[in-house]
């Protein structure tokens, strides 16, 4: 019996081994290894600091599925929906910069700008939102539109400048942020009612809120924004993996110099791909200013939307689902914060975390290396 | 039995995923010799080469260096041993000069860990002196020529007092004159009682340098011989594992209209400098013209110009009886221009992409690979397998293999196939052979040939005065951006083509 149990064990042990070694799976098994060892620095400054480390893991499971695990067994109701509810909004904004980033970079790009996108995104909603009186029907689709818009034509003069002048467009995008903060924070004093720190409250006409998902989730700030979300993961994926379009984005990513020798238009295709980068980014801006809040907020300094979105793409791999999946890792970190702070664990342990995570990843050539070793044991 | 081997390796084996690129290999090289390590592109000499150098751990095998069992774990060792390598791709500095370069990493130093650099200098000069290098010890590297480049490069090894010195495919980016120098050079050091393996595919050198050789095919050891006991075809069915024609079979050319009339072109280079002058030529279909030449006379510039990549200062281009001076690529592409790039990493590949994705590079947005905006990946793959079997093209994976991991040979082929394939009238094919073994030049040139038998024109530009004699109908020779003379193939003669490649002799320019 306990043979057998030993023979089973060490027969996982070596499916494990060989699926960790796949070239195939490295794709998913880089990241996740990446994931763990973050979470094992968060363990071990836990330690080392004298806490309990599985407050992390309650921290991260009521933030996300809302259920407290230390409420088990002394009859408080356990579940609160509100979490989840929170959860979803603190994910939705970085995964949409994470599928912004993650675009430009698919197609040899560095966009640095999803941060200022997104504030001019949240900008033209609100501006729509506030000055215009419309029917819901054409109001709400017209807001995110004109939001989209702002994002995308903050992407298009990155990619001019670099398509037609050569610019670097690290340098141009991390410049349209600041003039994106300026810029915003000017023009929402300049509309009607505005105080020092915010705009009138938006119609309700053009609100993505919604009261029944509100009621659904204990009234937590969730709104109709994830169906917005849900249909820019399919978009991203369908333009790059599945269009002619993509194909040529992709190639001018790997290479320029032989796209170009192929007929395919690179310089057009570096302000097209900037412009629907800069898009997606505009999309998460508009879901926090008609969304999340309903007003336009001036804001005192960058809220890190742009960095969180670099840090998803490279978490996610720069694909669709990779990106909603490590928005998604990396929203729950943020949600959990405020409950950590409850619990009188500092809240920069989830930013260790996060970091860790990035910086695993970044050093995923070695994960990889580490990976095939482990392949040649196994043949030895 | 005492040997005066200097190397032996013994039975080493080394296997990466999917392929085990040195299959029980020996390699024992004679104090003071040249040893040529022959093979075809992916045969398993760098490979080879590397694990000497510690850049890789064998699998299995010994390593002896001067009868000692040693263990090379990494290239320090390999240094300590004696051992130095010029690498087919230079690893300098660009803005150092070659002093700096030469001294990096083990720099001399004065008081205050200040480097010494008119001492090392010196000594850089005497070592130049001393085999006849002529290398100026305070010149840029960017500001020499690639020749000169190669020679800091041996210097960088003499300097670290290696005697052991592997060269990697050393005259793949040389020019003919360099080259001989080069020769010379090796000769001398061997002289000097340094002991050289040589990795080359190219048959001519070993004959001119080598004292004994040593032949893989696919990872295998075939054997060593005496290279005065060989000659080239024998080593070419060593290293093949076939007969090789060298001479490429071809009848009389059957002429037709023109395709490609280029009247008074005029372009510039990347520093705004005229680096084509006033050229006129004209491809007939069922030619093969070749533009001969040194490189760096105009025909990079001329071949962008032609395909469209390099916008052109005046002058006409007419293809086919359309003017298509000022259309774009595509257009070009679409209206029959194939092309087959000089830099096929650069140029001619996505090397991440998967060798399906690049065979329909420029044919991804037409039916029926593309329907409705959305790739077919099913057909891809389809014309991918055709064009594979059709074209013998060989990868670890079929259609899925990524480029990249591909040899260079079949590279190559790859893009003949996809651009064959199209069926264009008009074939520029520029340098296709450069960088590959007999084996792979032999099918490229029958392809060529067989494109021209076909009807089409191709242009052919080459280096190689070989090639250009074996191959081509007629032959442009190109200088300075001018065509200096358009001779015959078969009435002229390796003499006359290198003179007015040189500059030195002009020849008929008019066209019937």
């Amino acid at each position: 019996m306990k043979a057998k149990f030993i023979q089973t064990v060490k027969k996982m042990k070596d499916n494990l081994r060989s699926w960790l070694s796949d070239e195939k799976n490295m794709n998913l098994s880089v990241p996740l290894i990446a994931i763990m060892l973050g979470f094992a620095v968060g363990i071990l400054i836990m330690i080392l600091t004298g806490r309990d480390p599985l407050d992390i893991f309650r921290a991260l499971i009521r933030a996300t599925v809302g259920i407290d695990t230390t409420k088990f067994g002394s009859g408080k109701t356990v579940f609160n929906p509100r979490y989840v509810g929170e959860f979803i909004v603190f994910s939705m904004p970085i995964i949409l910069t994470g599928l912004s980033v993650a675009f430009a970079f698919r197609t040899g790009l560095f966009n640095i700008g999803a941060e200022g996108q997104l504030m001019m995104g949240a900008f033209g909603a609100i501006v729509v939102g506030v000055l215009f009186d419309l029917p819901a029907i054409i109001h709400l689709p017209l807001a995110i539109f004109v939001g989209i818009l702002f994002g995308a034509l903050w992407g298009f003069v990155p990619g001019l400048l670099k398509a037609k002048f050569g610019v670097h467009e690290v340098v141009v995008t991390i410049m349209m942020n600041y003039i994106a903060l300026f810029f915003t924070n000017y023009y929402y004093k300049q509309l009607p009612g505005s105080n020092n720190v915010k705009t009138v409250p938006i119609h309700e006409t053009a609100s993505l809120q919604s009261d029944f998902l509100s009621n659904l989730t204990n009234s937590s700030r969730l709104h109709w924004g994830f169906i917005l979300v849900a249909i820019a993961v399919f978009f991203f994926w369908l333009i790059i993996e599945k269009t002619s379009f993509g194909f040529e984005l992709r190639a001018a990513g790997f290479n320029k110099h032989a796209s170009k020798y192929a007929g395919m238009k690179v310089d057009r295709n570096i302000i097209l791909s900037m412009v629907i980068s800069g898009a997606f980014a505009g999309l998460g801006g508009v879901l926090i200013s008609i969304g999340t809040f309903d007003y336009g907020r001036v804001l005192p300094a960058f809220e890190g939307y742009g960095f969180d979105g670099i840090a998803v793409a490279l978490v996610g791999n720069t694909t669709a689902l990779g990106s909603l999946l490590a928005g998604l890792l990396f929203g729950a970190l943020k949600a959990a914060q405020p409950l950590m702070q409850a619990r009188g664990i500092p809240k920069d342990i989830a930013s260790i975390i996060i970091a860790s995570v990035v910086v695993f990843v970044a050093m995923q050539s070695g994960i990889r290396s580490f990976l095939h070793k482990l392949r040649k044991v196994e043949e030895e | 039995m005492e040997s005066n081997y200097v190397i032996e390796m013994t039975g080493i084996t080394k296997v990466f995923p999917g392929i085990k690129a040195n299959d029980k290999v020996d390699l024992h090289v004679r104090d003071r010799e040249i040893h040529a390590l022959l093979g075809e592109n992916g045969a398993g000499k760098s490979t080879l080469m590397s694990v000497l150098f510690g850049l890789y751990q064998p699998e299995e095998g010994t390593i002896k260096i001067r009868g000692k069992e040693v263990e090379i774990t990494d290239p320090n060792v390999a240094n300590s041993l004696g051992i130095g390598m010029v690498h087919q791709h230079f690893k300098l500095v660009d803005n150092f000069t070659v002093t700096e370069n030469i001294i990096l990493g083990m720099e001399p130093k004065k008081s205050f860990g200040r480097i010494d650099i008119e001492k090392a200098a010196k000594r850089v000069k005497e070592l130049s002196e001393q085999y006849g290098l002529m290398v100026d010890p305070y010149a840029k590297i960017e500001d020499i020529t690639v020749g000169m480049q190669q020679r800091v490069e041996i210097l960088k090894m003499l300097y670290r007092n290696a005697d052991i010195l592997i060269f990697d495919e050393p005259t793949a980016v040389l020019t003919p004159q360099e080259i001989d120098e080069l020769m010379n050079i090796m000769r001398e050091l061997v002289k000097e009682g340094k002991t050289i393996v040589l990795i080359t595919h190219k048959l001519k050198e070993i004959k001119q340098v080598a004292d004994r050789c040593t032949v893989l095919r696919r990872g295998k050891y075939i054997g060593t011989v005496d290279v005065a006991d060989a000659d080239e075809q024998q080593l070419a069915e060593m290293m093949v594992g076939r007969p090789v024609n060298f001479v490429v079979e071809k009848g009389k050319a059957k002429v037709g209209p023109v395709v490609l009339e280029v009247n008074n072109l005029n372009v510039l280079d990347n520093r705004k400098l005229p680096a084509v002058r006033n050229l006129s030529f004209k491809v007939r279909s069922g030619e093969i013209l070749c533009i001969a030449g040194i490189d760096g006379n105009g025909q990079s510039e001329l071949v962008e110009a032609l395909y469209g990549l390099r916008p052109i200062e005046s002058g006409q281009i007419i293809h086919d009886g359309k003017d298509i001076t000022h259309k774009t690529i595509r257009e070009r592409v679409e209206g029959g221009i194939g092309l087959i790039p000089e830099d096929r990493h650069k140029h001619g590949l996505v090397l991440d992409f998967r060798l399906d994705s690049n065979m329909v590079l420029l044919d991804y947005y037409k039916e029926p690979f593309q329907k409705h905006g959305l790739i077919q990946f099913d057909e891809i793959k389809k014309q991918s397998d055709h064009l594979i079997k059709e074209f013998d093209v060989r990868s670890g994976e079929g259609s899925e293999t990524i480029a990249r991991s591909m040899s260079g040979g079949n590279q190559q082929k790859a893009i003949i196939a996809r651009e064959i394939n199209r069926s264009p009238n008009l074939l520029i094919a520029s340098q296709p052979t450069r960088g590959l073994d007999v084996g792979a030049i032999e099918y490229i040139h029958k392809r060529l040939v067989e494109e021209r038998d076909k009807g089409r024109g191709v242009l052919l530009i080459s280096l190689e005065l070989e090639e250009v004699l074996n191959v081509s109908d007629r032959i442009a020779v190109i200088y300075e951006g001018e065509i200096v003379g358009i001779v015959d193939a078969k009435k002229t003669n390796a003499n006359e083509l290198g003179l007015m490649m040189s500059g030195s002799k002009r020849g008929e320019v008019n066209e019937s």
